[in-house]
């Protein structure tokens, strides 16, 4: 069952071809084998997932299921759920439990799916290796000693390992595209406001954007139509309709005009990475695409605004963190202040108090106008390179990330983990939605083809992806490791 | 703009973040070395640029001014370190 795509794990629910019991007990075997291998879990939640698979079929029986009924899926430790624990890959919040949903939950409940736990992510989200997790860090199953990418990477890992069919990540730098890329997995970031972040651990407000992570693009538009649309309960999400993403997928793409932005081919690309991107734009030329070279001439300045950006945002974020009201709290205080500081010491890892200095220091009195207002005027030009380049073309093409997969332990030093998100950061700045298809390998290690589309083009960017993937089939390859627990 | 131990300090009092001695000195060194890359945005002219703070241009939604939550307070305080009559225990602040 777990070489299925969702989309075809779907059709075989429909037709009887096996229950949702049935599937759900064979993931949940699955993840019991391997991941002790893997770490791509921080909670398996076994008997909730039985329990919601026999109400799954029970609606099939009773013909009121719909697509996606029984399916199981995974959620990372970032959505909120009420009842199972929510770490955010936190010490400080190993104990805490939500008492509520996040909306991506609760629509995922009303569609039907399963949820068989809370996958591994870098703590609080900020991380592109799963190495700042409190839970430790993720394997990548194409090769055991390379890491997954993050911050979603027990999401991708999970996904790659035939240990769910699909799972939900967040993207606020590149925490869904990267780990797709470097696990050889399907993930799609979509516009900022066209999923609702309530009840989303909050990194970086104005960049956070949950999207989903499987094995095709068609599984992808399957999941995006369950989650995506307005929700009161965030002011941030966008009033806006939400078109039939599987409808679109056959669409022809004869006359599609792609940009391939030069910066995303220069210094620092490792010439694999660009061999297979480049040969993926020969299968688009081949599909009746055009291609032209366009430039993103800010591109070198999205790391650096992001780096004051998302910090000053997260510094304000996790202030909530105070010991008193959830989360941890230190032993023994001896006034206020030493409870707040020290909780937060104890509770937070090192990466967490980098960005959180970092982000009160560039918002601090005499540096506030220098870092903070500067890049929020970088980020206008940024955005506005993609709008320009949107005139001239329908999508940009690139590298999700300028190489394959790392080693686990590779980068020490902050800055340089930093710079491996030189081709997804720059989307969040934009606001715009990206997605990353498998588009080969370097040895073992998977190769993610990055696609761009404008402001709410999520149907665009599926349709362009899925019919790459009826064209290839690197997104059908699976690591050996996923076969040693057939 | 270079960093010092007293901005360090600065932010960790700020952010009430117990930072040591020791600790301090590392975070001198990495934040030094981020503010060094993030300072390439200083050789950018932004003169006229306004200044981006939602990628849409969005501006907050305002609604009728209405009691739209019910109290939650018992379930919300389920997951406080602690809690006694419905009140949240920190330390003595007033003596």
């Amino acid at each position: 069952m777990y070489e299925k795509t969702l989309t075809q794990l779907a059709a075989a629910l429909k037709s009887g071809e096996f229950s949702s019991r049935e599937l759900t007990a064979h993931y949940l075997q699955r993840i019991e084998k391997a991941d002790t291998k893997l770490n791509s879990f921080i909670s398996v939640t076994a008997e909730q997932a039985l329990q919601q698979a026999e109400i799954a079929d029970n609606a099939r029986a009773n013909g009121t299921a719909g697509t996606l009924a029984g399916i199981p899926l995974a959620l990372k430790d970032i959505f909120c759920t009420r009842d199972v624990k929510t770490s955010c890959g936190s010490k400080m919040l190993d104990n805490f439990i939500a008492p509520y949903d996040a909306t991506v939950v609760e629509k995922l409940s009303a569609a039907g799916t399963i949820s068989l736990g809370k996958t591994n992510m870098d703590e609080f989200a900020m991380g592109s290796s799963n190495e700042n997790s409190y839970y430790g860090p993720v394997k990548n199953p194409w090769d055991l000693t390379a890491v997954p990418g993050g911050s979603s990477g027990g999401s991708a890992a999970a996904v790659a390992a035939g240990l769910v069919p699909a799972a939900m990540g967040t993207d606020t730098g590149g925490s869904i595209r990267q780990p797709a890329a470097f696990c050889g997995i399907t993930g799609l970031k979509p516009t900022y406001g066209r999923v609702s972040r309530f009840g989303i651990i909050a990194y970086a407000s104005s960049l956070d954007q949950a999207g989903p992570m499987a094995r095709s693009a068609e599984d992808c538009a399957h999941l995006l139509g369950v989650i995506a649309g307005h929700d009161g309960r965030d002011s941030t999400s966008v009033a806006r309709g939400v078109p039939d993403y599987v409808e679109s997928l056959d669409a022809p793409l004869s006359g599609l005009k792609i940009g391939l932005p030069k910066e995303y081919f220069g210094d620092g690309l490792a010439p694999e990475v660009e061999k297979a991107v480049r040969d993926a734009v020969k299968v688009y030329e081949s599909l009746g695409a055009t291609v032209r070279d366009v430039s993103l001439p800010h591109t070198h300045y999205a790391i650096p605004a992001y780096y004051v950006i998302a910090p000053a945002e997260a510094s304000s974020n996790l202030s909530r963190y105070d010991g008193v009201r959830f989360g941890h709290r230190c032993d023994n205080p001896s006034d206020l202040i030493d409870l707040y500081t020290r909780s937060r010491a104890e509770g937070f890892g090192e990466e967490v108090k980098r960005r959180i200095l970092i982000g009160t220091h560039t918002l601090s009195e005499g540096f506030f106008d220098a870092y903070y207002t500067k890049a929020q005027q970088v980020r206008r030009l940024i955005r506005q390179d993609f709008l320009d380049a949107f005139e001239d073309v329908d999508v940009l093409m690139g590298p999700a990330s300028p190489t394959p997969a790392f080693d686990l332990g590779a980068k020490k030093d902050p800055v340089s983990m930093y710079l491996q998100d030189i081709y997804t950061i720059a989307v969040n700045l934009a606001g715009i939605p990206g997605i990353s298809v498998p588009a080969g390998f370097v040895g073992n290690r998977p190769v993610g083809l990055q696609i761009l589309g404008t402001h709410f083009a999520e149907a665009q960017l599926l349709n362009v992806a899925h019919q790459f993937q009826q064209a290839t089939d690197w997104h059908l390859q699976r690591p050996a490791f996923a076969e040693e627990y057939a | 703009m270079a960093l010092e131990d007293s901005h360090v300090r600065r932010a960790a009092h700020l952010a009430r973040l117990a930072v040591s001695d020791d600790q301090a000195s590392g975070f001198v060194d990495d934040l030094s070395r981020i503010l060094d890359m993030v300072d390439q945005l200083q050789s950018l002219d932004t003169k006229g640029v306004a200044p981006l703070s939602h990628p849409l241009d969005a501006t907050q939604r305002l609604r009728a001014d209405e009691v739209t939550e019910a109290n939650q307070r018992d379930a919300f305080q389920r997951c406080a370190p602690a809690v006694e009559n419905g009140l949240y225990l920190v330390p003595r602040v007033v003596e």
